[in-house]
């Protein structure tokens, strides 16, 4: 079933509202977000904040410090905007405060830039002992929101206004930090996270019609990010590389090279370079090679760097 | 004005001693913010001598009032109170600001159990407190939950989206002061960003104002915190606050809202404190 990573959070946290525990903050997106689940089964517990995100960061942190679980929803720009209230409201007092980002990416198509979460990882994974979790599908989502109402700390919860296909395994379930092998491969290892894992799946079954074996891993916890699934399938393949529906700088592909870099296992980070633009989500993804033939391309293009590198070698050697 | 004349006397030496102790421990560090801690002595003082429900001993107690201060800088004062109370040790303060020292420069919960919320990136403590007065609310207002804006920080927007909130969700059992002492770090509030008028400014968000015509006079002070800690809030206290209060060469100067006295400037402002208390 595909839907929006977005809508598997509304209903996974309507279900959590059981737990008297759990408050819901919302900055008049209630409906974008998928909060309103929550807002009409519990409304004692949902806090509508309008348009005043920095307000409502430091409010769910006040309710955190009080012994609640709220969870705060924006899209994920407008949240990440107000990096200074989470970074001493939140982050600083160590509030229990999960932080959802939704309509992350150039994924959310028309709306344009100013609407799309590109920062957002970057910005976050700089605050010590944030936890960031990007689920790729519906399992992975549902189990991630139970997940991080469990973990005690700061979250931030990253997910698509658009539909996703459904990529996990039958059975599969979510661990906070561990990422997981979609799909085993010799020649080359693709690391993806959130809305783009299906694209990444799709270019290693163009990859396998030309005899080339790519592993897939999902790397659905961005931080702590798992090192050793990265340092296991670098070193089993040679090569890692990073695919993500957000800004080529700060997100996975730089927490992938912070991981290998005393490793020797090159990494070639593909994502967003540009500011973003409208158009559909599924035009937008082609233009930016983020879609299946995009990173397909990106594959060849870095496995034939590395034959040409070890021709090099060879030659040097001869 | 109705507050107990028993209560002031008994309060005056202890809010006294904080403003000594404030002076002290920022001249040991070399660094802070006397001219605000001096400003919000009384009210400091009051609330933790008089208003705030709490348990020696016990950071954590469940029942209890919470304080913020929203004007992190002034966190000195608040130490002050602490060791005052007996909840850290007197000569911890000269600890202020030093490596490893749970006194950090600005409030931090996790160093000092006693901090409520960090603070210091200014106004966000308002929407701090909004959030625990919520919780309160719904836990059946189990506590009080009390925030000390200063008045330059009330020029930052967020003040006014938690203003907003605060009037939308009216919580009764939240009582806010604002320190309005004038001065801010670059010179006077009302040359920088003027506030006025800032009672009817609050009164339009919806909120119960009173203001303190002095609020370094313990009796006003208390009288407005005896009122508003009844309920039938979201209450601001407006209190007109002299900055550097107590040590005459501070006062009104926005020159000391951010700088230590040198060990002679200590002396002279510790005799003008011992001397008119």
């Amino acid at each position: 079933m595909a839907e929006a990573t977005r809508a598997a959070f509304g209903r996974a946290l309507a279900r959590l509202g059981a737990d008297p525990r759990i408050v819901v903050l919302d900055a008049d997106l209630a409906t974008s977000t998928n909060t309103k689940a929550f807002a009409d089964k519990y409304p004692e517990r949902f806090f509508q904040l309008g348009i005043a995100e920095g307000n409502m960061v430091s409010v769910a942190a006040g309710l955190a410090l009080a012994g609640k679980i709220p969870f705060a929803a924006s899209f994920a720009c407008f949240l990440a905007g107000r990096f200074e209230q989470i970074r001493v409201s939140v982050a600083y007092n160590r509030a229990n405060v999960k932080l959802v980002g939704t309509h992350s990416g150039i994924g959310i198509g028309e709306d344009g830039y100013s609407q799309m979460g590109l920062e957002d990882v970057a910005a976050l994974r700089a605050l010590p002992d944030m936890v960031i979790v990007q689920p790729a599908d519906t399992a992975e989502t549902e189990q991630a929101v139970e997940c991080l109402a469990r973990h005690e700390g700061p979250a931030y919860l990253r997910l698509t206004r658009q539909k996703v296909a459904d990529v996990s395994p039958p059975g599969y379930r979510f661990q906070l930090g561990k990422g997981v092998v979609l799909r085993e491969g010799r020649d080359l290892a693709i690391a993806a996270s959130g809305a783009v894992v299906g694209h990444a799946l799709g270019a290693a079954d163009a990859l396998a019609a030309e005899g080339i074996q790519v592993a897939v891993l999902n790397v659905a916890t961005l931080k702590p990010v798992d090192d050793a699934l990265l340092a296991e399938w670098g070193g089993r393949t040679g090569a890692v590389l990073t695919v993500e529906d957000h800004s080529v700088n700060g997100g996975l592909g730089s927490a992938v090279c912070e991981a290998l870099a005393e490793s020797g296992i090159p990494v070639r980070r593909h994502g967003v370079r540009t500011f973003g633009e409208s158009g559909t989500g599924e035009a937008l993804y082609a233009k930016h090679g983020l879609d299946a033939p995009g990173i397909a391309a990106q594959a060849r293009a870095l496995l034939a760097d590395l034959g040409a590198r070890r021709r090099d070698v060879s030659a040097r050697r001869a | 004005m109705s507050a107990d004349a028993g209560e002031v006397a008994r309060l005056k030496p202890i809010v006294k001693r904080m403003r000594e102790d404030a002076i002290r421990m920022i001249t040991a560090a070399g660094s802070g913010h006397p001219g605000g801690s001096l400003s919000a002595a009384e009210v400091v003082g009051a609330l933790f001598f008089h208003t705030l429900r709490r348990k020696q001993g016990d950071p954590t107690w469940p029942e209890r009032d919470r304080f913020i201060l929203s004007k992190g800088h002034c966190v000195p004062i608040v130490y002050a109170a602490l060791a005052e109370a007996g909840e850290i040790p007197k000569d911890e303060l000269e600890t202020l600001r030093r490596l490893g020292s749970r006194l950090q420069g600005h409030p931090d919960r996790i160093a000092l159990p006693w901090v409520e919320a960090a603070t210091g990136s200014l106004g966000q403590g308002l929407s701090i407190a909004l959030g625990m007065a919520l919780a309160s609310r719904l836990d059946g207002n189990r506590y009080r939950v009390f925030c000390l804006l200063g008045d330059g920080e009330t020029q930052a927007g967020q003040v006014w989206e938690a203003a907003m909130a605060v009037g939308k969700y009216r919580p009764e059992n939240l009582v806010a002061v604002l320190d309005y002492n004038k001065v801010q770090l670059d010179g006077l509030v009302r040359d920088i960003m003027d506030l006025e008028p800032l009672a009817d400014k609050w009164r339009s968000f919806n909120w119960k104002v009173r203001v303190l015509a002095d609020g370094n006079d313990l009796a006003q002070v208390l009288d407005a915190l005896d009122e508003a800690g009844r309920g039938g809030g979201p209450w601001m206290l407006i209190a007109n606050t002299v900055k550097g209060k107590g040590v005459s060469f501070m006062e009104g100067k926005a020159a000391w809202h951010g700088k230590a006295p040198t060990p002679e400037e200590a002396q002279r402002a510790l005799a003008e404190i011992e001397a008119h208390g």
